[in-house]
């Protein structure tokens, strides 16, 4: 069936089957392979996007149930070439290893200061307990997102 | 990855449409709310309806309001959504602290309440928090709508008595002066399910419970709750042994089973405890003394 | 940093700069495996046994084939007629790649079918009919021996039992000596449960054969390419030259990336069947129940101390499971790894340990995860025996430790059981450790809980680890022996290209490798340029594990620059018109010696070499180099670890409320990246002490089969690391560096499990296995504890 979505701000139109997971449709049919998947649960996070104004896990969201809205991905992240300061904050910080988790990561951490902007080091650690990292044990992820926080304050 | 089996697609717009399309399948149809219980059981192939119908656009039953003496809970209210209720807060302590220990916050972003009830997970939180809360269920079919008491709305394991051409559209709960409530949960780690938990609700005449609620998950509860120690409770002082009589009491009435959260012995013992800890939490909130 | 001991490091290079690998990965522009599409590619999916034991009657795939966007199916018996149905472990074993007989496990390759796409693939498996009889499968390791245990490899001829392998070391007469006259004995049974690497990104592949050219490409998610090239050649037949392995990005490995995979294989041979590249990347639930598990080792440990706290000797029986076949990645001559490394710490007279490897009716493995080969095992075991120890003598764990630890002195130090210790300050980085935890102020607050009825506890581990195998001369895997490779080539403008035979699953060696060489050739790091991954630009290596990157394909790396720099002292000494013995090498340049502002650096001798000037002997046209290192021994990386827990007896719940850890990894080259290593270590730890374990049931069905069962800790149950550091060089490595990648994972464990019976200690409980899950804590202070490899009942 049809679906229409906006993007990362580019409108996409796509004819796809009932049962494709969004994050398929990001990664094979769009092309979009920064958002990843870690598992077959929802419990590890790596394909954490935006939907509307939430970060989702899109390994649970069917395409279709995207039809109409918007997504943010990874690649979405940045102002052209001048990164958000959560990914300024995750290469500073040394807040990624292998890479695997951090778009998720980062999404997640972008609207947990979209919200609150100067969130606590608990508040940070509960807002990516949904998202699993098998490199960093979190601890430069708290910090890259505090950095972020800190950076946008001005600070 | 794991990727669900070729299935039909149905969007409702409104619950009538809805109600007309569940018609028009019967029960090879699945109600596809948040879909966080239902999409992984459909990519393992442990469910493999034939039609999901998508109700994510019926955004009218996505709210959370006081009517009289009540609190309504559209059934696709998001779990974050009631988290960040603060009329939910205010009359319900036992819905925040449940909600904060449901899943994971981006889980929470997606998931529903209904879908959380309707998907009847005999480890499932809300179940036992509505089970304590005394709530009530309103199920839209073909021939109108019925209000179904949460404790008679499970007749399972992941099974309710809403049948295949009904809707849950609503969920509601009497507020009544002089309560406290609170929810404990016990598991592995942040976002598992629960190895036991426990949800209750007291009102005080004084030092004297009236009335009391309690709920329990996991642990093999008959409709999720503690009848048994509920009436034990009724009539008497709320006292730090009233409270644990009222724990054993509702240990002994559970049929928990083994698994790798836990043996069942450890899980009755958690009946107990977790009881009459939530217990000690309601009465003190119900006292003014804690938030 | 906030230990002593680092000062006046971080000079040259070296130092703690970003990472050059992150600008693509925070722009999602990493590229993994599954990233990866051809024009043409299928993918691939395996049918797996549902049974641990049964014998195949049947495979029909005439439907699956009959579907439309099914291309092609592969069973047992189709790989059979190819020779292909089995493969070599890295174990001296061989391993089913679709079972033609019997499935030996749950989760059993079976089928390999290739569609058109991936819900296809899928979709194609349900269409496969397989008809099993089932037998009874042998899960209880402790029964594996037993006369009447079902026979898990009846496909061996001339096999009558389970077991794998006796194998031993120390000395026995004189371990059993020491024991027979010590004051005080202490022994304990303990599991090491099974547990999984679990990288975030699980194991894939995409094969390409080309029938034109001959040629076979892969790209997959391998830590150690080169190995991989030549048991791909072996297995199939195809000439080695003819065969490219690619390993692009990797989501994490830790071990579970090091072994072949029946799932690559099947990929190789579907590509080749179909002419088109296949991909095959598992789903989770595969990931857990078939590829490399890690531990599995029941154990049961013995010391023998005076009675005033002077340990003398440790003694070990381990039964180890290794699945339905040998598949440990781990050098050849060690069947039970670097176990015998379990006198730890500490200066004893004796050791002895056995070790039985049995087989089993579960998935194959034994890989190092983040643990260089079982020392993992050895320090959990050494750890805990102290504290008992500790505890039968009534003395305090430091002081017992802090009493025994060999001193500085007695380095290079040999163990009773043969190993010898490179360098080491033990005390100092002890000391450390009780400083920044505030040893003595914990157990006042300690004890001012207890007598309010809380249970806080105080953990320690204090290990020593073996990494960076070889010396080939010991230490191979099919015989390759372990030396790894390093190519410089210097281009003219001075710009740099390393080529390494290691390959970073995250560590980092884009920046670390650019930095050591950097370091020696006076660049800067962003002059170098890190190739890896891939075995048609890079050296022969055996690749990253076992914390031997740094160790090993780091000392190459500095070999072959110092190479280029002995050759650039000619070509400066021919531009000066100066004999080379009149120069010096000073601050990143070759200068005249008494005149050192006379002088010339790489980039300007590297456009000499290159240009019309008469080169001197010595140098045939450029400075680029080539290093092989055969490390003459291992290096031996130790720390000192404290964590600090609350735990609610009630409810069992454990909180990890403080984890202090002081590693001493040698030289640092990139601190910011070692301590990164640590924070990964102290979360596995934390993972494997309290929640990270797969047992299964009395069917063998494997219990962790997914991220609901198989837990890994979130950021909620990892505190805020409190790190310290001592920096005791190695005295062989060619930068004093000694490898950091698993130190954390092989040290946290124990002080976990330690701070968890501390707390408990008032209850009487003397130890309780891990997972320490609030159900096992419980039942253990009730004097009933749960066995963590079997299904809890």
């Amino acid at each position: 069936m049809k679906v229409t979505l906006t993007v990362n701000g580019t409108e996409y139109a796509r004819d796809v089957e009932p049962r494709l997971l969004l994050i398929h449709l990001l990664r094979d049919e769009l092309g979009l392979t920064g958002s990843h998947w870690g598992c077959d649960t929802s419990n590890c996070g790596a394909c954490v996007v935006w939907l509307d104004d939430t970060p989702v896990k899109s390994c649970t969201v069917l395409a279709v149930m995207a039809d109409g809205h918007r997504v943010l991905t990874v690649e979405g992240l940045a102002n052209g070439a001048s990164l958000d300061p959560v990914q300024q904050g995750f290469a500073h910080c040394h807040g990624l290893q292998c890479g695997f988790c951090t778009p998720g990561m980062m999404l997640t951490a972008r609207w947990l200061l979209n919200n609150n902007p100067h969130p606590s080091s608990y508040q940070v650690r509960e807002a990516i307990s949904g998202q699993v990292c098998r490199c960093t044990g979190y601890e430069n992820i708290v910090k890259a997102v505090l950095w972020a926080a800190e950076y946008e304050a001005g600070g | 990855m794991q990727v669900p089996a070729q299935v039909e697609y149905e969007r409702a717009g409104s619950v009538e449409h809805a109600l007309t399309l569940l018609a028009r399948y019967g029960p090879a149809a699945r109600v596809l709310a948040g879909g966080h219980s239902l999409i992984p059981m459909m990519k393992l192939r442990l469910v493999q309806p034939e039609v999901l119908i998508d109700i994510n656009g019926i955004t009218d039953l996505c709210y959370i309001n006081l009517t009289g003496a009540q609190l309504r809970i559209g059934a696709l209210t998001r779990h974050a959504q009631l988290l960040e209720s603060s009329v939910a807060g205010e009359h319900f302590a036992i819905l925040h602290d449940a909600e904060r220990v449901i899943a994971d916050p981006i889980v929470r972003n997606w998931g529903t309440v209904g879908g959380s009830l309707c998907q009847a997970d005999p480890s499932e939180d809300l179940s036992a928090a509505f089970a304590a809360m005394k709530g009530t269920m309103i199920i839209h079919g073909p021939d109108g709508s019925r209000e179904v008491s949460a404790r008679e709305f499970h007749a399972g394991p992941y099974e309710t008595v809403v049948g295949p051409s009904e809707l849950l559209t609503e969920i509601r709960l009497p507020i009544r002066p002089g309560g406290g409530s609170g929810y404990r949960k016990v598991s592995r780690r942040a976002g598992d399910w629960p190895v036991g938990a426990a949800g209750a609700a007291v009102w005080l005449d004084g030092d004297v419970i009236t009335d009391a609620g309690i709920g329990l998950t996991a642990v093999g509860a008959t409709h999720f709750a503690a009848a048994e120690a509920e009436d034990f409770l009724r009539g008497r002082t709320a006292t730090p042994q009233t409270l644990a009589r009222a724990g054993e009491i509702a240990a002994e009435n559970c049929r928990p089973v083994s698994d790798q959260r836990g043996p069942a012995d450890y899980k009755r013992h958690l009946a107990c405890e977790l009881t009459t800890r939530v217990l000690g939490v309601a009465v003190a909130r119900a006292r003014g003394l804690m938030a | 940093m906030t230990g002593p001991g680092v000062a006046g490091q971080e000079t040259g290079a070296y130092g703690a700069i970003p990472r050059k690998e992150d600008a693509r990965f925070v722009r999602g522009q990493g590229t993994f495996v599954d990233d990866i599409s051809l024009p043409g590619m299928l993918h691939g999916a395996i049918l797996r046994s549902p049974l641990a034991h049964a014998r195949i009657i049947s495979v029909d795939a005439s439907a699956a084939l009959a579907h439309p966007k099914v291309e092609a199916v592969l069973t047992g018996a189709d790989l059979a007629g190819r020779g292909l149905a089995w493969m070599p472990t890295l174990s001296a074993d061989v391993q089913a790649v679709l079972a033609t007989d019997k499935v030996r496990f749950q989760g059993q390759e079976v089928a390999f079918v290739v569609a058109q796409d991936r819900y296809a693939a899928r979709d194609a498996l349900e269409l496969i009919a397989v008809e099993y009889e089932p037998l009874p499968p042998l899960i209880d390791a402790r029964t594996a021996l037993a006369q009447d245990a079902p026979l898990v490899r009846d496909d061996v001829p001339g096999r009558a039992d389970n077991r794998v392998f006796d194998w031993n070391a120390g000395d026995k007469t004189a371990t059993d000596a020491v024991f027979a006259t010590a004051e005080v004995r202490v022994g304990c049974d303990m599991v090491y449960p099974r547990s999984h690497p679990a990288p975030l990104e699980t194991c894939g592949i995409v094969a390409a054969s080309d029938a034109v050219t001959g040629r076979l490409t892969v790209w997959s998610t391998s830590q150690a390419p080169h190995a991989h090239r030549t048991l791909y050649s072996v297995i199939t037949g195809l000439p080695e030259h003819k065969i490219r392995i690619v390993s692009p990005d990797i989501g994490g490995g830790f071990g579970s990336k090091v072994p072949v995979y029946p799932g690559y294989l099947c990929a190789i041979v579907a590509s080749m069947i179909t002419g088109r590249p296949v991909k095959w990347v598992e789903d989770r639930s595969e990931n857990l129940m078939s590829t490399a598990f890690a531990r599995d080792y029941h154990m049961h440990g013995e010391i023998a101390a005076t009675a005033d706290g002077r340990i003398l000797g440790v003694r070990a029986r381990v039964l180890a499971d290794h699945g339905a076949f040998n598949a440990t990645a781990q050098p050849a001559k060690y069947p039970a790894g670097f176990f015998h490394i379990f006198t730890g710490s500490y200066d004893l007279q004796a050791a002895f340990c056995e070790v039985t490897g049995v087989y089993t009716n579960k998935a194959p493995g034994g890989v190092a995860y983040s643990c260089s080969f079982r020392v993992t095992e050895a320090v959990y075991l050494v750890e805990r025996l102290v504290d008992l120890l500790a505890r039968e003598l009534g003395m305090d764990p430091a002081q017992l430790r802090m009493r025994n630890l060999l001193r500085p002195e007695q380095f290079p130090y040999t163990c009773p059981t043969g190993w010898q210790y490179d360098s080491g300050d033990y005390p100092r980085a002890f000391a450390l450790a009780l400083d920044l935890a505030g040893y003595q102020g914990l157990r006042r607050e300690q004890a001012e809980r207890r007598a309010r009825g809380e249970y806080m506890g105080i953990g320690i581990s204090f290990f020593t680890e073996g990494v960076g195998a070889g010396p080939r001369a010991h230490m191979d895997i099919l015989g390759l022996g372990m030396a790894d490779g390093a190519d410089l080539r210097v281009h003219p403008t001075g710009k740099v290209v390393l080529a390494i035979s290691v390959q970073t699953q995250g560590q980092g060696h884009e920046t670390t490798f650019a930095q050591l060489v950097a370091h020696e050739l006076g660049l800067t790091p962003d002059d170098v340029e890190v190739v890896h991954g891939d075995t048609d630009r890079t050296p022969f290596g055996l690749g990253t594990y076992g914390s031997r990157s740094t160790p090993v394909s780091g000392a190459a790396a500095v070999l072959a620059a110092r190479k280029v720099r002995d050759r650039a002292r000619l070509v400066a000494a021919a531009t000066l018109e100066l004999s080379p013995d009149d120069l010096e090498w000073l601050d990143g340049k070759w200068r005249v010696r008494g005149d050192p502002d006379r002088g010339a650096g790489i980039a300007e001798i590297a456009m000499a070499a290159h240009s019309s000037l008469e080169l001197p002997d010595g140098v045939e046209g450029h400075l680029d180099a080539s290093a092989v290192y055969n490390p003459p021994n291992l290096t031996f990386p130790f720390g000192a670890y404290i964590c600090v827990t609350d735990v609610d007896p009630a409810t069992g719940e454990v909180t990890v409320r403080r984890f202090i850890a002081v590693d001493d990894c040698g030289v640092r080259i990139n601190p910011m990246i070692v301590e990164g290593q640590v924070h990964r270590g102290l979360a596995d730890g934390i993972g494997m002490a309290l929640m990270q374990a797969i047992a299964f049931d009395e069917n063998g069905n494997c219990l962790g089969g997914s991220f609901m069962d198989y837990l890994l800790p979130t950021a909620l149950e990892c505190p805020s690391p409190e790190l310290g550091a001592t920096v005791t060089p190695s005295p062989h490595h060619p930068v004093g560096a000694k490898g950091i990648g698993e130190s954390a994972t092989v040290g946290s464990p124990p002080a976990v499990v330690n701070s968890v019976v501390d707390a408990l200690a008032p209850f009487g409980v003397r130890h309780a296995d891990m997972p320490l899950t609030p159900a096992n804590v419980w039942r253990a202070i009730q004097g009933r504890p749960v066995r963590p490899d079997l299904a809890v009942s």
